[in-house]
């Protein structure tokens, strides 16, 4: 089956288009898992790797991933319950004393597209929250944001929590937010760092072994 | 119309080399362009040096003021930095900034009631940033009361309405266009501030909006701006808009860059 004109539905976020697709794809006896994976999850990846190239810009990303959620409500019926699989689950926040959103919004967005669970703790995350959610959800990603220097001391402090409940090795840590770099990834500790949201998926796949 | 130059941040990777590098040379460099270029105060952030920050902070005032007669904007969201910053710090400083967070605002409180200076009072509310024009404004309002009382003068009050992306939210270049309207009206001798490159942050031609931007916002009565003032192109468009809107007597201050070549392109 061809999906074609869905992925350019969603690519062009054509709400309207998109979903009628996503639905004549079901009715013409389609697989959804099928469906989401080769038609709403390879769209986001061709609009991730068109934004990291510079050839879309944000508003048009977001409009795909706003047409992407629209198809995803439209086809979750048509699965058998709970059986719509996920490429892993990742838990994500700004941290402690840290307010900014707006970049980490983004990420869950992009990360939500490429097929991750999502559970988003929202801004001014302490470390015991991350702990606890993680341990909870058996999460395999944490995303942690930071947008001050003031804040940034927090990341080191969630992986120190991390790793004091024992549960350091079950998660990979990626960080991410204007003031931080890659080396500050790296001397406190976290598997990757993300600049922006096309490659926070990028870094979420590579660390999960997803191609 | 008060100019803040942004340049020297070490979020830009030449700056951040010199710092390191302990650069002097090349930071002063950055100093004079700004100066010479029009700046009333030099911006100096040091902030992606978590560990260091203080410290580099420290060396960059004195750096610039060895070199250039202006004051600075001490550039940190760290109580520490600042107060380490300050004791450098000839003439009165711009404190950037303070805000209504419970903890920042208790910490930093004491550092800009210190001595006289002019502090930047950021619209965040106590636990979110600011969607709406009403939410900026009573933030504002917020943070005047509170530092009045304080016996800050309303005049050394900085209100940024804290820019957020047109990309993400379009309602967001009027969010804070409405605000600085707003808080001009209704304080009278606060000031407003803001700077320019977050309103393009998603989108092309990110000079251009920065550009068409502060035009809006000197429109709505904008007093001061944190800017590159070395791009030629947006210190013409600022002192043509100026003049436009009848804040420029004489025509006197486009026509003097103009005389001094400022306005000519590169």
């Amino acid at each position: 089956m061809s999906y074609q004109t869905l992925l350019d539905a969603v690519i062009k976020g054509d709400i309207k288009t998109a979903t009628e697709e996503t639905l004549k794809a079901v009715d013409a006896g389609g697989n959804a898992q099928d469906i989401l994976d080769q038609g709403l999850i390879e769209a986001m990846n061709i609009v991730g790797d068109k934004f990291s190239k510079g050839a879309m810009f944000v508003p048009q990303m977001l409009r795909s991933a706003k047409t992407m959620q629209e198809c995803v409500e439209a086809l979750k019926p048509h699965f058998q319950e709970n059986a719509m699989t996920t490429k892993g689950k990742i838990v994500i926040g700004t941290v402690k004393g840290d307010l900014h959103d707006i970049g980490k919004n983004l990420v869950r967005m992009m990360l939500e597209g490429a097929g991750f669970s999502i559970i988003d703790l929202g801004v001014d995350v302490p470390p015991e929250v991350f702990v606890d959610k993680i341990k909870e959800a058996k999460a395999d990603v944490l995303g942690m944001s930071a947008l001050l220097s003031t804040t940034m001391p927090s990341m080191t402090k969630t992986i120190k929590a991390l790793v004091d409940s024992g549960l350091r090795d079950t998660v990979k840590v990626i960080v991410g937010g204007a003031p931080v770099t890659r080396k500050y990834a790296e001397d406190i500790g976290a598997d990757s760092y993300a600049p922006d949201a096309g490659s926070a998926v990028l870094e979420a796949k590579k660390l999960l072994n997803i191609s | 119309m008060l100019i803040v130059g942004e340049n020297i941040n070490t979020s830009r990777r030449g700056i951040a080399e010199a710092v390191e590098k302990q650069d002097a040379e090349f930071i002063v460099q950055a100093a004079k362009n700004q100066a010479d270029a029009g700046a009333d105060f030099i911006d100096v952030n040091a902030g992606t040096f978590v560990d260091r920050e203080t410290e580099y902070l420290c060396w960059l005032v004195k750096t610039v003021q060895d070199a250039v007669d202006l004051p600075l904007c001490l550039d940190s969201p760290s109580p520490d930095a600042l107060s380490e910053a300050i004791k450098h710090h000839r003439g009165e400083p711009m404190i950037n900034s303070i805000s209504l967070e419970k903890d920042r605002f208790d910490a930093m409180l004491p550092i800009v009631t210190a001595q006289p200076c002019r502090i930047v009072a950021l619209c965040m509310t106590e636990t979110a940033m600011p969607v709406t024009i009403q939410e900026r404004v009573q933030a504002a309002g917020e943070l005047i009361h509170r530092l009045t009382a304080e016996g800050v003068a309303p005049t050394n009050i900085y209100i940024d309405p804290l820019v957020q992306p047109v990309s993400v939210d379009t309602r967001m270049g009027n969010a804070v266009l409405g605000a600085i309207k707003t808080i001009m009206n209704d304080f009278p001798g606060v000031n407003t501030i803001c700077g320019l490159s977050n309103i393009s942050y998603g989108l092309p031609m990110r000079r251009l909006i920065n550009s068409t931007f502060l035009s809006l916002c000197i429109l709505q009565g904008l007093s001061a701006a944190i800017l590159d003032p070395t791009d030629k192109r947006l210190m013409a468009n600022l002192l043509s808009t100026r003049m436009i809107l009848g804040k420029d007597e004489y025509c006197a201050d486009f026509i003097d860059a103009y005389q001094n070549g400022i306005l000519i392109k590169d």
